[in-house]
């Protein structure tokens, strides 16, 4: 471990990062809301911190090892947990287990949250609370593409030497800040057309960029209680929905479709195919049921849930026109499901993501196909190119880790008091980054014991770092040198 | 003509023997003096010592006064580079190479006269495949091979008791089908060749040759066989190059599976084909056979690149049940020995690619020739040129040419038209005429027959 190597960069990093308390000052100054002195101490507070850190490793440039990766990565999140955490203590005086909870859903882009009363906040807060979802998500794009497939976490070696992989692509650019640098502008393109999606479609210019931030991120902070559903507009749910799937497909393919100026890696693709189908259906069906068990009047209302329920939980953003939970009969165990499979690998969306839900089915078929055929000699393939057994071994092995992580905390949080139903509830809220979960954190978080919190911290926390990156630190055999 | 050949392989030394008979000046270059010498002691020919594509070699073999190189060494880049200096210091005309690599082959402006000057490129494997593909599509049949710009096919078929046209004369055909325009150019029976006419009785395992468009084949092949039905299910045993090309033809149409013995070689064929059952294991183990019941197959193709393998597995296939198995057989010996007996139809990939050659080496305007019945037989197509002053063909009705024994016309290319000539159609100038020659040593005589007097310019 170059330890010195690592605290340097964290202190950079700091430093950096509290730079982004400038635009909520900003915020809070513009709207008088008596809040700007919050962020001043925020920034000060992480700056210093950051210098702290900085001056005294400020000639360390030692090279980090892939196994430092692990442990920067883990951090980054938890720290950035933390120093997000600041204004929710010092302006809404929330205790540290609310603040952190809040930050840390914020950073993973979960959007599962611990506060009441979101409309009545300051605006600077509001501001911070969506800023912290769209850095995350601007952080997640760039883990999943350029550092995960280094690291070799859970098939995504599939994305090393970026993209060439599932579609033929070619390597995006050969080294990753600047892959990175071409990531960000994507990311901020989005961001932008959304915004002014939201803003064509009706809402003011704070909750445009707000909720464009939330969108994007695949976050699902809103700055209403009652979430989307506040505006009861189609247009906006429509423009919701499409930056949604957005931020839930692979940023890799969003480049490679703006690099040549077409569609057609879009439709090439075989994780966008599957994760366009698995949106259809999923809408269809959803959309049937609801109609069938008299949810809503008539078949258009019905499509409209359907179809903004099914994107905001297959994308993992947790934004709602309603409460899922209280829909009837299968309809919230078909969602859940949903967003096990999750979004794209090299999106901002959680979950599984379809990509190895697709290497696992076709691993499934393989074992028939071979009971069928014993000599057979058989190869998964991922459109055209075979996937070694290397990356399904590690796709399989993500699966079994990320399944029985999800069990073990709901026993965990079945013994910290909650019942059955809001224990995997909120699993499923926080494993896979969703936000809204079942039973008693259906729609917030606030009436659980800290307990639960922290145990949802962990959740996210898992889900966020693709499982491998951050239980690999608990492998005693990672510390030995 | 002096003609060198590059590399005493099977294709090189196939065509040396075929093209040494006649009359030809004929140099062969190898690196392996074992091969050079068993050549030297059965052909009349030179032979030279020495790798292919050093210029010293080559002129040794005599290049600078060559009129034709063929390259058929094992490794594409001597035929390239051997190609590129010929042209470059010998200013050989003619220049042949065999080019396998997929890789090369896609790009067609490789081989333009300024960059690699390869005047024809012969691949092996594509025209083994292309016969193969043919062969399926067409059940029943021995043999298809193109001509006219793929308007005439020639077919070879076998005729069988329960053929409804076996113990009558070939006359009945005309009543059978009497919309459909053909020509039997030829029957052999028991080896020897007979002049097909109306009152020709056809007995069973006669071999009967004709030609027609491709859309008559199938009502054809069955007046001379019982029903043959299409067929589904294939099995290719050998997964090299031959046995992968033709399993990524026939896949999305047939339900194929690949036999191959070498495990690393089937994880790469299970990557690049779709639909392909890739079997591992050895194409004779019987467990395997049985395990994925090969006797339901339609067809066996044993494609290995082992004579005795394929020879072998595709008998044992013969035995459990499988309706057409057929063998890639190099060694020539062999073919006489296990074809229409043990196996169904031998394949021999030097026979195949020779007539690719022939029709680059013959004196005339060749535009195909096919090499038939192990190189015994010949099938043409050459253009008549001249006027009734220059040549001895043009403005002649068929009856009137002095055709040598066993040489038929079967068909003609006029402009767009496809005339099946009777005995009284006139050959006009530039008609494609598709001649076919029961015994292939006459070929020196229709060759002179189509040679326009040197007045004619």
């Amino acid at each position: 471990m170059h330890w010195r190597a690592i605290t340097r960069l964290f202190g950079i990093l700091l430093l950096l990062y509290s730079l982004s308390f400038v635009p909520s000052i900003g915020v809070a100054l513009f709207y008088d809301d008596q809040q700007w002195d919050v962020f001043a101490i925020s920034l000060l507070i992480t700056a210093c911190s950051g210098a702290l850190l900085w001056l005294p490793n400020f000639r360390q440039k030692d090279e980090l090892s892939l196994r430092d990766g692990f442990v920067v990565v883990t951090l980054f999140w938890v720290l950035l947990g933390v120093v997000g955490a600041l204004p929710f203590i010092l302006g809404l005086h929330l205790n540290v287990t609310d603040a952190v909870f809040e930050s840390v859903s914020g950073f993973t882009t979960t959007g599962a949250t611990v506060i009441y009363g979101i409309d009545q906040l300051p605006y600077s807060i509001l501001y911070h609370r969506q800023q912290i979802q769209w850095l995350g998500g601007m952080g997640i794009i760039v883990l999943a593409i350029a550092i995960l497939p280094l690291l070799g976490v859970g098939g995504m070696q599939l994305y090393r030497a970026e993209a060439s992989g599932v579609t033929k692509h070619e390597k995006m650019t050969p080294r990753i800040a600047q892959t990175a640098r071409v990531l960000w502008l994507i990311y901020l393109g989005l961001t932008i057309a959304c915004a002014l999606g939201f803003k064509l479609a009706g809402m003011t210019l704070f909750d445009a960029i707000g909720h464009a931030f939330a969108t994007v991120a695949t976050g699902g902070f809103s700055t209403h209680d009652a979430s989307i559903g506040h505006y009861d507009s189609p247009a906006i749910e429509l423009v919701a929905i499409v930056f949604m799937l957005a931020g839930g497909a692979n940023f890799a393919i969003h480049f490679m479709a703006w690099r040549r100026h077409s569609l057609a890696p879009y439709a090439d693709d075989p994780e966008i195919r599957g994760y366009a189908m698995i949106f259809l259906f999923g809408t269809l069906f959803v959309a049937a049921s609801l109609y069938w068990t008299g949810a809503y009047a008539g078949s258009l209302e019905s499509l409209r849930h359907g179809a903004f329920q099914v994107a905001s939980i297959l994308t993992s953003t947790g934004f709602g026109t309603a409460t899922f939970a209280d829909w009837p009969l299968h309809i919230p165990l078909t969602l859940v499901i949903l967003s096990f499979t999750g979004g794209c690998a090299g999106s901002t969306a959680g979950g599984i993501k379809v990509l190895r839900i697709l290497l696992l089915a076709k691993l499934g078929f393989r074992q028939l196909f071979h009971l069928a055929h014993p000599r057979a000699i058989s190869v998964v393939k991922l459109g055209s190119r075979a996937v070694s057994e290397n990356v399904l071994f590690s796709v399989w092995g993500f699966y079994v880790l990320y399944i029985i992580t999800s069990l073990l905390l709901t026993v965990a949080m079945m013994a910290a008091g909650l019942n059955l139903e809001s224990a995997f509830g909120a699993v499923v809220a926080t494993i896979n980054l969703l936000g809204p979960g079942l039973g008693e954190v259906a729609t917030n978080f606030a009436t659980v014991d800290p307990v639960v919190k922290w145990l949802g911290v962990f959740g996210m926390l898992v889900g966020r770092l693709e499982v491998f990156t951050l239980l690999i630190l608990f492998v005693p055999a990672f510390w030995r040198n | 003509m002096k003609i060198i050949i590059l590399g005493a392989g099977q294709v090189g030394s196939t065509v040396a023997q075929s093209l040494s008979g006649e009359a030809n000046e004929i140099t062969v270059v190898d690196r392996k003096p074992e091969l050079l010498k068993e050549l030297q002691d059965h052909l009349d020919i030179r032979t030279v010592l020495g790798q292919a594509s050093h210029p010293d070699v080559l002129i040794e073999a005599g290049i600078e006064d060559a009129d034709l190189i063929l390259a058929v060494t094992n490794s594409d880049e001597t035929n390239m580079v051997a190609c590129q200096i010929a042209h470059s210091m010998f200013h050989t005309p003619t220049r042949l190479a065999r080019v396998r690599a997929p890789d090369y082959l896609v790009h067609p402006e490789l081989f333009a006269p300024d960059a690699v000057p390869v005047d024809v490129l012969i691949s092996p494997e594509e025209l083994v495949t292309t016969f193969v593909q043919h062969l399926i599509e067409q059940p029943g049949a021995l043999q298809i091979l193109d001509f006219l710009d793929n308007r005439v096919q020639l077919v070879a078929l076998c005729a069988e008791n329960g053929g409804p046209l076996v113990g009558k004369q070939l006359r009945n055909l005309g009543y059978r089908l009497p919309k459909v325009e053909l020509r039997v150019v030829a029957i052999f029976r028991r080896d020897r060749a007979i002049v097909p006419d109306g009152e020709t009785v056809i007995e069973a395992d006669d071999e009967i040759f004709f030609l027609a468009s491709r859309r008559n084949i199938h009502a054809v092949v069955a007046a001379f066989r019982p029903i043959d039905k299409p067929y589904h299910r294939i099995i290719i045993a050998g997964g090299g190059n031959i046995g992968k090309r033709l399993a990524e033809l026939l896949e999305s149409r047939y339900r194929v599976k690949i036999v191959e013995r070498n495990a690393e070689r089937c994880r790469s064929l299970a990557a690049s084909l779709r639909r392909t059952i890739v079997l591992h294991g050895d194409a004779s183990d019987v467990s395997l056979a049985k395990g994925e019941s090969f006797d339901q197959a339609d067809v066996y193709c044993a494609v290995s690149n082992d004579d005795e393998v394929n020879i072998l597995s595709a008998m044992l296939a013969k035995r459990m049940g499988v309706r057409k198995t057929l063998a890639i057989i190099n060694r020539s010996r062999y073919v006489d020995l296990v074809q229409g007996s043990a196996l169904d139809i031998a394949l021999s990939p030097a026979q195949i690619t020779i007539g690719a050659i022939l029709t680059h080496i013959r004196r005339g305007d060749f535009v195909a020739v096919h090499s038939l019945r192990r190189g015994a037989a010949e099938a043409i197509e050459i253009v008549a040129h001249g006027d009734h002053k220059t040549s001895r063909v043009v403005g002649r009705c068929i009856d009137e040419l002095p055709l040598p024994e066993g040489t038929t016309v079967g068909a003609i290319a006029r402009r767009e038209q496809v005339i099946f000539p009777q005995r009284d159609t006139v050959i006009e100038s530039e008609d494609h005429l598709v001649v076919f020659l029961a015994d292939k040593a006459k070929i020196v005589e229709v060759e002179k027959l189509f040679q326009v007097a040197v007045t004619y310019i």
